[in-house]
């Protein structure tokens, strides 16, 4: 049945001889990868891999050696207000002098373009956003007096802000307690129900038969992509990790 | 001279109106850019760039033969926004890190420019003294078209940061975030770069090359300690840097015409140390105090608990126990028996205490995270 439903849906995100490399040593090598509409899709593999580098070049934040993305067959440069990101926590200082309420703001910023300031409606918008996650009550907050978790769901709501049809994510579930994770898992899976297409970074492979319905293997190359009832089994896991995977599954 | 007098002095005297005003703008613009240098974690560039000024304005000279502040500082902007860019192309080829990148630049470029102000020094004209006032500034050579262009280059400054307010604060952030939003993420990078390295310029004549920086830096970290919100912190931060500036020249133009730049730099660091004691927040004083109630709380709940172990054993919460089992228990005072009595957690009578109803049922709930109520 997922066959089916995959030739009818369009290709939500392309990416065609994706190169990337820091310094001699490709990060990336030859990536092609064919993302459908409407998957809940987890990248994992191993540490150096490249699962953040992929969606960092995919999102225009490293420049790649060679290679192009398209978004729904646009170049992604045009089809920005598609797109949503998740970062990782700590990839920003959280001592900054800002409230919740104001980083989550931020996600209507795009929308905005240059000048123009939010006004009621993208008050409003990030209100919605921030009770979706369940941190309405923490609005006013600095956000350096959030944990971790919270922090996680504020970036969360920022990206839910900016109303996309596909979300990159660099692991959400990293250092969060497993409440945080379930009610981040929950939202994912409404977006993918209201046909949304949601990529995350993820680490935890026993989760992954669980949480998602896609996968795409990855460590330097493309090992496989596709369906997690077809392809998540051990052939393709060893492929990725080596032999001595199953150490891994059972941390 | 007293208060009444000296402001007095100020709108009769032309030469203290013209210093207090270039120094009170100077301050403001400062201090409101520092801001952007503090929470980008680039304190140092500052540093460096007022530093890698100075050959600028030695080769100024030297080409030109003439001390005109203008063409001087148009000198110290070029070899400035070099050392920046040379930072950056360290940092961006090499595998060095930005600080030894920025003090390798800071003392390359200075000690150029000391190489170069001695060689002009030995030069038989008569024109060339003077150009060692941009070590340590002179506020006293200010006039009156030099505070003009301090105040058209601020006033521009601030436009553009009213104009560009949600894209400053979005990129000091989160950058990446800001690119993938469609935002040109260089453009505002450089805005806000050429603007310090124009303020830092402006300032060099008045604070110096070697103190320049703390005029960045200082209003900046004062600020941050009494808001989270950025727009009060710019604000804040130009507010310190101004008073710095006046408070500064009032003291120098008073007391023996004490060197304006190092007292004004000094005033501003007044500010941080005011600012780090006693910020309500942040302050270290409001700190040791939250701190030191916090100890005697959690004594006080210690010692509670301890006395809602002994009661549990009995069949009878509230049967009296000798006050003297209390005495080898870590954290016990005469002061918190009698805090607990006032709170009506504990009854004495004698040498004997009991645990009321409501202790018990206070100290059986105590740090149980479900209901935070009880805390």
């Amino acid at each position: 049945m997922i066959d089916n439903k995959n030739k009818a849906t369009p290709i939500a995100v392309k990416v065609d001889d994706l190169t990337v490399a820091y310094n001699y040593k490709p990060v990336l090598w030859d990536i092609d990868l064919e993302i459908p509409e409407g998957v809940l899709m987890a990248i994992v593999g191993p540490n150096g891999a490249g699962k953040s580098t992929l969606i960092k070049s995919i999102l225009g934040i490293l420049k790649p050696i060679a290679g192009s993305v398209s978004i729904y067959g646009k170049p992604y440069d045009k089809q920005r207000k598609l797109v949503a990101y998740v970062p990782q926590k700590g990839s920003v200082d959280w001592d900054f002098p800002t409230t919740a309420l104001d980083v989550v703001m931020m996600g209507t910023y795009g929308n905005l373009g240059w000048i123009k300031r939010p006004g009621q409606k993208q008050k409003k918008e990030a209100l919605e956003a921030l009770e979706k996650v369940g941190m309405l009550p923490f609005k006013n907050r600095q956000i350096s007096q959030l944990s971790g978790g919270q922090q996680q769901r504020i970036f969360l709501a920022r990206a839910l802000v900016q109303n996309a049809s596909i979300y990159f994510m660099d692991e959400p579930f990293q250092g969060v307690d497993a409440t945080t994770e379930i009610a981040i898992i929950n939202i994912l899976k409404a977006l993918r129900k209201a046909g949304k297409t949601v990529i995350v970074v993820h680490h935890d492979l026993q989760t992954v038969p669980e949480y998602f319905d896609w996968v795409t293997f990855l460590n330097v190359k493309k090992i496989a992509t596709g369906p997690v009832k077809d392809i998540f089994n051990d052939d393709y896991l060893t492929k990725t990790y080596g032999i001595n995977y199953k150490v891994s599954l059972q941390k | 001279m007293n208060i009444k007098e000296y402001i007095e002095l100020l709108f009769t005297d032309y030469t203290l109106r013209t210093i207090t005003l270039g120094t009170a703008i100077l301050g403001a613009v400062t201090g409101m850019l520092g801001s952007f240098a503090v929470l980008r974690k680039q304190s140092l560039l500052g540093d460096a760039i007022s530093h890698a000024a100075l050959p600028g304005i030695a080769i100024a000279f030297l080409l030109t033969g003439t001390k005109d502040s203008n063409i001087l500082l148009i000198g110290a902007l070029v070899s400035g926004l070099i050392g920046t860019f040379w930072i950056r192309g360290i940092v961006k080829k090499t595998h060095l890190k930005s600080d030894t990148a920025l003090g390798l630049i800071l003392s390359l470029f200075f000690g150029f420019g000391m190489l170069l102000l001695t060689f002009i020094q030995k030069q038989p004209n008569a024109n060339q003294a003077g150009l060692d006032k941009y070590l340590f500034g002179q506020a006293a050579t200010l006039v009156e078209s030099d505070v003009w262009l301090m105040a058209l280059v601020s006033g521009i400054c601030l436009l553009v940061l009213l104009f560009f307010w949600k894209e400053f604060k979005i990129l000091l952030f989160d950058a990446d975030y800001t690119k993938t939003l469609g935002f040109n993420t260089k453009f505002i990078d450089v805005l806000i770069t050429s603007f310090i390295v124009l303020a830092i310029v402006l300032g060099l004549q008045t604070v110096g090359v070697v103190l320049m920086s703390a005029m960045l830096l200082a209003p900046a970290a004062a600020a941050r300690q009494w808001t989270n919100k950025l727009s009060t912190m710019v604000f804040l931060a130009a507010l310190f840097g101004a008073f710095s500036g006046v408070f500064g020249t009032a003291i120098s133009a008073t007391q023996n015409n004490l060197s304006t730049g190092p007292v004004i730099v000094i005033i501003a660091g007044v500010f941080v140390l005011f600012s780090f004691v006693f910020s309500p927040s942040r302050g270290l004083l409001f700190k040791q105090i939250r701190f030191i109630k916090n100890r005697r709380d959690l004594q006080l709940h210690k010692t509670l608990t301890f006395m809602f172990h002994i009661a549990e054993d009995h069949d009878n919460i509230s049967h009296p126990h000798a006050i003297k089992i209390l005495n080898n228990f870590h954290g016990y005072t005469r002061g918190t028996l009698q805090k607990l009595e006032k709170k009506n957690f504990v009854k004495l009578d004698g040498n004997m205490w009991s645990l009321t109803e409501e202790g018990y049922k206070t100290a059986s709930n105590l740090y149980n995270q479900q209901n935070k109520t009880n805390e």
